[in-house]
C-alpha cells in the first residue's frame, strides 16, 4: 500500500485556559488512503470543524502530528503553509466563500492564479472544471447571480482544479436545499469514481450514508469507523454504469 | 506569482467594487482639494490685503503744509519741491511730486461728473503714486513746462462721460477750458471710503492756470529711492524744508512747531508686515486643520474597505495565497486608490481656485499641493496597509470567521 494521503495522530485541541478550557479534540488518530470517500459525522460540539479546520490547514493542533500526502504540515511556516493549502488540499465551505462581484470563471481560477500557472492554461483548465460539475454555460455568472447549489458546485471546481490530493468538504450541503444537495452530492460521487480522496464532514446521515467509510466523532473522539463500501470501486450512490473501473 | 499578475488582481478588486472605489477616492479627493483650496484662498485673501497695502505706496512720503491761511512763510512752493529734487542736498530722493488737487466738474457732450480730485502734478506722480496708467499714455514733462491742457481720467470718470465710447482723443470741459483726454488710468482697488478711480490727472501748470491758481501746493509727493530709505528721505526732506520755512508756534499745540506735515509710509509697511504674520499664522492653522479633517476621512475610509474584506483575505489564504501576495495586492489598491484621489483633488483644486471664492480670488500655493498629497497618500497606504496586513497575518481560519 502507498503512502496515507492523510495521517494524524493523537490530535488534541485546547481552546481557552484555566477554568474555561474547552478541549475540543481529545486524541484523534485517522489514516485516510488515496481514492477513499470518508464521512465524519457528529453532532454539534463534537470538534468536526475543529478536525476539518486542521485538516484543511486553516489552523493548528495543540498537539498531535499531521502529515499531508507525506508531508508533515505541523512542522511547516507560513510561507510553505500557503503552498500546501494550494497544491495539497481543495477546500470546500459550508458558506461557499465566493470571492463577491467576481465571475465563476474567475473564482476557480484564483489557486491557479496563486500557484503560478499561466493565464492562458488557467482559464483552460478552469472552464474543464466548471464542465465537470456541470456549470461550463454559467462561467461568467459572478457569485449572486447563482443558486445556492450552483455556487457550491463553483466551490467544488475551485477546490479540484488544483487536482489536490485531497478534498475537504465542511458541511457542504448545509446551507442547501435538498435538490440542490442532490446536485452537489452527485458531484462528489462523479470525483470519487474518478479516482479522487475525499472527506465530508457533515451531521446529514443521508449524506454519509453515500460515503465509502464513516467515521463518527463524539466530544472530541472517535467513537465509530465504519467502512461502507471497498475503497478501490465508486461509491454506492454513484450511478449505474460507472461500477466497472 | 509575478508583479504584473498581483497588479491585476488589484485592479480587478478595484473594478469590482466600483462604487465603494469611486466612494474611496471621493473622500481622498475632498480631503486633497480642501487643504489645497483652503490655503489658497487664506493666501489669496493675504495677498489681497497687502496689494491694498502695497497700492498706497510704501516708499513715499507726503509732505502737507499744516500752515493756515495764504501766509508765504507756510506755504509749499514749486521752489522747495525743486530743492528737495536736489540730489547734493537729499540723495535719497528718487522724485519729487508737486501735486496740487481740487474738486471740479467734467463735461462732455451735456454730460457732467464731479470729480472729487482733479490732480496737477508732473509726470513722475504716475511712477511715486503708484497710478500706472491703463489705455493711452500720460502727460509727458514737455506737457507740463508748455501747460498743454491735456488730462489722464481715472476708471470711474470713462464710465460716467463715456459709455461704450473710447475717451481717447476726446475733449472734455473743465472750468471752463477745454481738455484732450490722452489716457485712462488703470483700475485700482479702492481702499477706503473714497472711489480711488475717481480721479482726473493733469499737468500741473495747466491746472494752476485753469482751476486752482498760483498759490501753494496742496502737497508734495516725494518718493525715495528705496522702501528701506524711507526715513533717511525724511530727514533729509525736514532739513530743507526747516531752512525754507518760517517756523512759527502755532497755538493750538505746543509740539507742532513746524508748519508742515510729514506722512510716512513706514507705519503702513509695518501694518503690511504684521498682516502677513498674521495671515501666515492663520494659513498655517488652517492647512493643519484641514489635513488633519482630510486625514481622518481617508484613515476611516480605507479602514473600513479593508476590514470589510478580511473574509474575502481568509478566502485567499484558504486557496493558498502567501501573505506577501495578499499583502502587494491590497498594497497597491490603497496606493492606486489613493494617488489617484490625491491627483483628481489636485485637479479639481486647481479647477476650484479659478473662481472667485467668497470675493477672494484664491492663489495656489505649491507647496500645499505636495503637503496635502503627500499626506493623503502617506495616510491611504498606512492605513491601507495596516488592516491588510494585520488580516494577512491572521489564521485563515480566524479572518474567514470574521464578520
Amino acid at each position: 500500500m502507498t503512502k496515507p494521503v492523510l495521517d494524524v495522530r493523537d490530535l488534541k485541541k485546547i481552546y481557552g485556559e484555566g477554568e474555561a478550557t474547552v478541549h475540543a479534540l481529545r486524541g484523534v488518530s485517522l489514516t485516510v488512503h488515496r481514492g477513499d470517500y470518508v464521512a465524519i459525522m457528529g453532532s454539534s460540539g463534537s470538534g468536526k470543524s475543529t478536525l476539518m479546520n486542521i485538516l484543511g490547514a486553516l489552523d493548528v493542533p495543540t498537539f498531535g502530528s499531521y502529515h499531508l500526502d507525506g508531508v508533515d504540515v505541523s512542522k511547516l511556516a507560513d510561507r510553505q503553509l500557503a503552498l500546501a493549502r494550494n497544491r495539497l488540499i481543495g477546500f470546500i465551505f459550508q458558506a461557499f466563500n465566493l470571492i463577491p462581484r467576481t465571475s465563476a470563471v474567475a473564482n476557480v481560477e484564483l489557486p491557479l492564479a496563486y500557484a503560478g500557472v499561466k493565464p492562458k492554461e488557467r482559464r483552460r483548465r478552469a472552464l474543464e472544471a466548471l464542465e465537470v460539475v456541470g456549470l461550463a454555460d454559467r462561467a461568467r455568472h459572478e457569485p449572486n447571480q447563482l443558486s445556492g447549489g450552483q455556487q457550491q458546485r463553483v466551490a467544488v471546481a475551485r477546490a479540484l482544479v488544483t487536482e489536490p490530493a485531497l478534498l475537504l468538504a465542511d458541511e457542504p450541503t448545509g446551507n442547501l436545499d435538498s435538490h440542490s444537495t442532490h446536485d452537489v452530492l452527485n458531484v462528489f460521487d462523479q470525483l470519487s469514481a474518478a479516482g479522487r480522496t475525499i472527506v465530508i464532514i457533515t451531521h446529514e446521515p443521508e449524506v454519509g450514508a453515500r460515503t465509502k467509510r464513516l467515521v463518527r466523532l463524539v466530544d472530541g473522539e472517535i467513537v465509530e469507523d465504519t467502512r461502507q463500501s471497498p475503497i478501490h470501486l465508486p461509491p454506492v450512490g454513484a450511478f449505474a454504469g460507472r461500477h466497472a473501473v | 506569482m509575478s508583479f504584473k499578475e498581483v497588479v491585476r488582481f488589484a485592479l480587478r478588486g478595484l473594478s469590482a467594487n466600483k462604487l465603494r472605489s469611486a466612494l474611496t477616492m471621493l473622500g481622498i479627493l475632498i480631503g486633497v482639494a480642501a487643504v489645497i483650496l483652503l490655503v489658497a484662498v487664506g493666501n489669496g485673501s493675504a495677498k489681497a490685503i497687502s496689494d491694498r497695502i502695497e497700492a498706497l505706496g510704501t516708499n513715499t512720503i507726503t509732505v502737507m503744509s499744516t500752515g493756515r491761511g495764504g501766509s508765504s512763510n507756510t506755504a509749499l512752493t514749486t521752489d522747495m519741491a525743486d530743492a528737495i529734487s536736489d540730489p547734493t542736498m537729499a540723495p535719497d530722493v528718487k522724485s519729487v511730486s508737486p501735486v496740487v488737487s481740487s474738486s471740479a466738474t467734467i463735461t462732455y457732450e451735456g454730460t457732467d461728473h464731479d470729480v472729487n480730485s482733479f490732480v496737477g502734478t508732473t509726470p513722475g506722480w504716475f511712477t511715486a503714486s503708484n497710478t500706472p496708467i491703463g489705455t493711452g499714455s500720460g502727460f509727458t514733462a514737455d506737457d507740463e513746462t508748455q501747460g498743454r491742457r491735456v488730462v489722464v481720467l481715472g476708471q470711474t470718470v470713462v464710465d460716467e462721460l463715456f459709455p461704450g465710447v473710447d475717451p481717447i482723443d476726446k475733449q472734455v470741459t473743465v472750468g471752463g477750458a477745454l481738455f484732450t483726454v490722452v489716457g485712462v488710468l488703470k483700475e485700482k482697488s479702492s481702499t477706503g471710503f473714497q472711489d480711488a478711480n475717481d480721479t482726473a490727472v493733469a499737468p500741473l501748470s495747466a491746472v494752476r492756470q485753469v482751476l486752482t491758481g498760483y498759490g501753494a501746493l496742496n502737497s508734495m509727493l516725494v518718493e525715495a529711492k528705496d522702501p528701506g530709505k524711507v526715513d533717511t528721505v525724511e530727514s533729509e526732506v525736514s532739513t530743507i524744508l526747516d531752512q525754507r520755512m518760517t517756523k512759527t508756534a502755532t497755538s493750538s499745540t505746543s509740539s507742532s512747531t513746524t508748519p508742515y506735515r510729514i506722512q510716512n509710509a513706514s507705519q503702513l509697511l509695518e501694518t503690511q508686515t504684521a498682516t502677513a504674520d498674521t495671515f501666515t499664522t492663520l494659513l498655517g492653522a488652517v492647512a493643519a486643520i484641514s489635513l488633519l479633517v482630510g486625514g481622518i476621512g481617508i484613515t476611516n475610509i480605507m479602514l473600513v474597505t479593508v476590514t470589510e474584506r478580511t473574509r474575502e483575505i481568509g478566502i485567499r489564504k484558504a486557496l493558498g495565497a502567501p501573505r506577501r501576495v495578499i499583502l502587494t495586492q491590497f498594497l497597491i489598491e490603497a496606493t492606486l486608490l489613493s494617488v489617484i484621489g490625491g491627483a483628481l483633488g489636485v485637479v479639481a483644486a486647481l479647477v476650484g481656485s479659478s473662481f472667485e471664492i467668497v470675493g477672494v480670488k484664491p492663489v495656489i500655493v505649491p507647496s500645499s499641493i505636495g503637503l496635502a498629497l503627500g499626506v493623503s497618500i502617506a495616510i491611504g497606504l498606512f492605513f491601507g496597509g495596516l488592516p491588510a496586513s494585520r488580516a494577512a497575518r491572521l489564521r485563515p481560519i480566524d479572518a474567514l470567521r470574521y464578520e
